[in-house]
């Protein structure tokens, strides 16, 4: 409009010559075909699982689409309304349905452990630069971690090690936005304890599935920290 | 000073042309804008506009719920304003009533033409307003959370959409009408304005003004917008700058 391009979102402006990016501070989970998804299961019918993956509508899991073979009907004695599932978005169809899939490597029914939410945009810093904040995290509490690109990331371990990485997921939220955010984590989990939360009594090692997080794809790369940080006004060309 | 009997109304503009609140005719009322106030919501706002208080909240875009309002080109806005029981002087009743369900429809019709609707077909977007307390301009005080919810929840808009009312009162056109400029003023015209536009998306009128009123009271309209839109975009950028602060605070 007149010359000028506006954002239709809020967000932080990154100039990258020739273009220029918004990246968003908040709003819910678009998806994206290939994108691996942490879901919970709102509705079971005969052949397929409704899942709320915090997109703007709820996803269809068709039960070709898992690993178990099923007969029609059977789909409550797999998966019941209130289970996690990590699922990967397939599909988009013009009208906004979103098809997800249950096979392939890392997906699967989520047992134990907890989940935490965080904002969608914050998942590149939950992950970092070339896997460095997750591998902190990792390191430092010993817990297991699955990162849905939703801004859905699973927990399991022990109960300290997964409060400790509530608490840092907590700051990645409301801080993501702001500059050496990786250093910070390293220092809080420094400063309040070793490893694996101290030493506690340690069950058996969790018998949760390990699951491995998402292989970091180019586009989860976190926006540099140099970004201008400059709230762009919410308008676009009309 | 009114004989018995009589309804007294107050001088609403003095011959100096300083009005009951001590303002001037083209003055604002004080306004104090926080984004992200809730944080539950996916986006939300608390408005305090003169003695208004209001608390808008913004869910979605996500399943439309009754399914029967779907629709699939777009997604619908769900707006529900609400005044709070004791938000006047003289208990509200609770609950829907005529004057309610009119405000949620024109709220929900200004907001669905500045927000990108079609990027989300088959869903809804709902907006909640919820007025703690009252005092002439609610309307307008709840757009304006509700526009600033709706960019707090990252949904994709045209602009801003700050609203304001224009009144007469004594005799002249005012900005803002305060409550006793609202119960005994001459006219009453509540406005919505897309500031880089300059497109006028919500406008109701009470009372009576003449043509050249009419004309001089939208352009009043604009300047008034244009300084409630510089307090909304002041709000959204201090949500994010006073993050450390907020952290350092836990």
């Amino acid at each position: 409009m007149g010359g000028k391009v506006y954002a239709s979102v809020l967000g932080l402006l990154s100039p990258r010559p020739p273009f220029v990016q918004v990246v968003p501070l908040s709003g819910r989970y678009i998806p994206k075909p290939g994108d691996d998804v942490i879901g919970t299961v709102t509705d079971v019918q005969g052949t397929f699982w409704l899942l709320d993956i915090g997109a703007p509508r709820w996803a269809p899991l068709h039960m070709t689409g898992t690993p178990w073979k099923i007969e029609v009907g059977e789909t409550d004695q797999y998966l019941r309304v209130g289970d996690a599932v990590m699922v990967q978005v397939e599909n988009l169809d013009p009208t906004g349905r979103i098809g997800v899939t249950m096979n392939g490597e890392g997906l699967g029914k989520l047992e134990g452990g907890t989940i935490v939410t965080i904002s969608p945009a914050r998942v590149p810093r939950v992950v970092g630069r070339g896997g460095s904040m997750i591998q902190t995290i990792l390191q430092r509490t010993g817990a297991k971690m699955a990162v849905g690109q939703n801004g859905r990331v699973w927990v399991g371990g022990d109960p300290v090690a997964i409060e400790r990485v509530r608490e840092v997921l907590r700051m990645i939220d409301e801080e993501g936005h702001q500059h050496g955010l990786t250093e910070r984590v390293d220092s809080y989990l420094r400063s309040t304890g070793g490893p694996s939360g101290g030493s506690g009594p340690t069950g058996p090692a969790a018998p949760e599935p390990a699951l491995p997080y998402p292989r970091a794809d180019p586009a989860d790369r976190e926006p540099d920290d140099e970004l201008a940080s400059e709230p762009a006004p919410d308008t676009e060309l009309e | 000073m009114g004989s018995v009997g009589a309804k007294e109304v107050p001088v609403l503009l003095s011959p100096e042309g300083v009005r009951t609140d001590g303002r001037r005719v083209d003055e604002l009322r004080p306004i104090r804008i926080e984004a992200g106030a809730l944080k539950h919501a996916d986006g939300s706002a608390y408005v305090e506009w003169g003695a208004n208080k209001v608390m808008a909240a913004v869910y979605g875009p996500r399943e439309v719920h009754p399914r029967h309002l779907q629709q699939n080109t777009k997604a619908v806005i769900q707006c529900k304003y609400n005044m709070a029981a004791f938000s006047v002087d003289e208990r509200k009743r609770p609950g829907l009533d005529r004057r309610s369900q009119e405000i949620s429809k024109v709220i929900a019709e200004a907001l669905e033409s500045v927000v990108f609707v079609e990027e989300f077909p088959r869903t809804s977007i709902d907006v909640y307003i919820e007025v703690l307390q009252a005092n002439a301009g609610t309307r307008c005080a709840g757009l304006t959370a509700a526009s600033v919810a709706l960019a707090d929840a990252g949904i994709p808009m045209v602009d801003l959409l700050p609203a304001v009312a224009v009144g007469k009162a004594g005799g002249a056109l005012v900005l803002d009408l305060n409550k006793a400029e609202d119960n005994f003023g001459e006219a009453d015209l509540p406005m919505a304005i897309v500031p880089q536009s300059g497109r006028l998306v919500l406008l109701q009128m009470e009372g009576h003004v003449t043509q050249e009123e009419l004309a001089r009271a939208l352009e009043m309209g604009v300047q008034g917008t244009r300084q409630v839109y510089d307090k909304m975009r002041q709000a959204l950028r201090d949500r994010y700058a006073s993050a450390p602060s907020a952290e350092a605070a836990q």
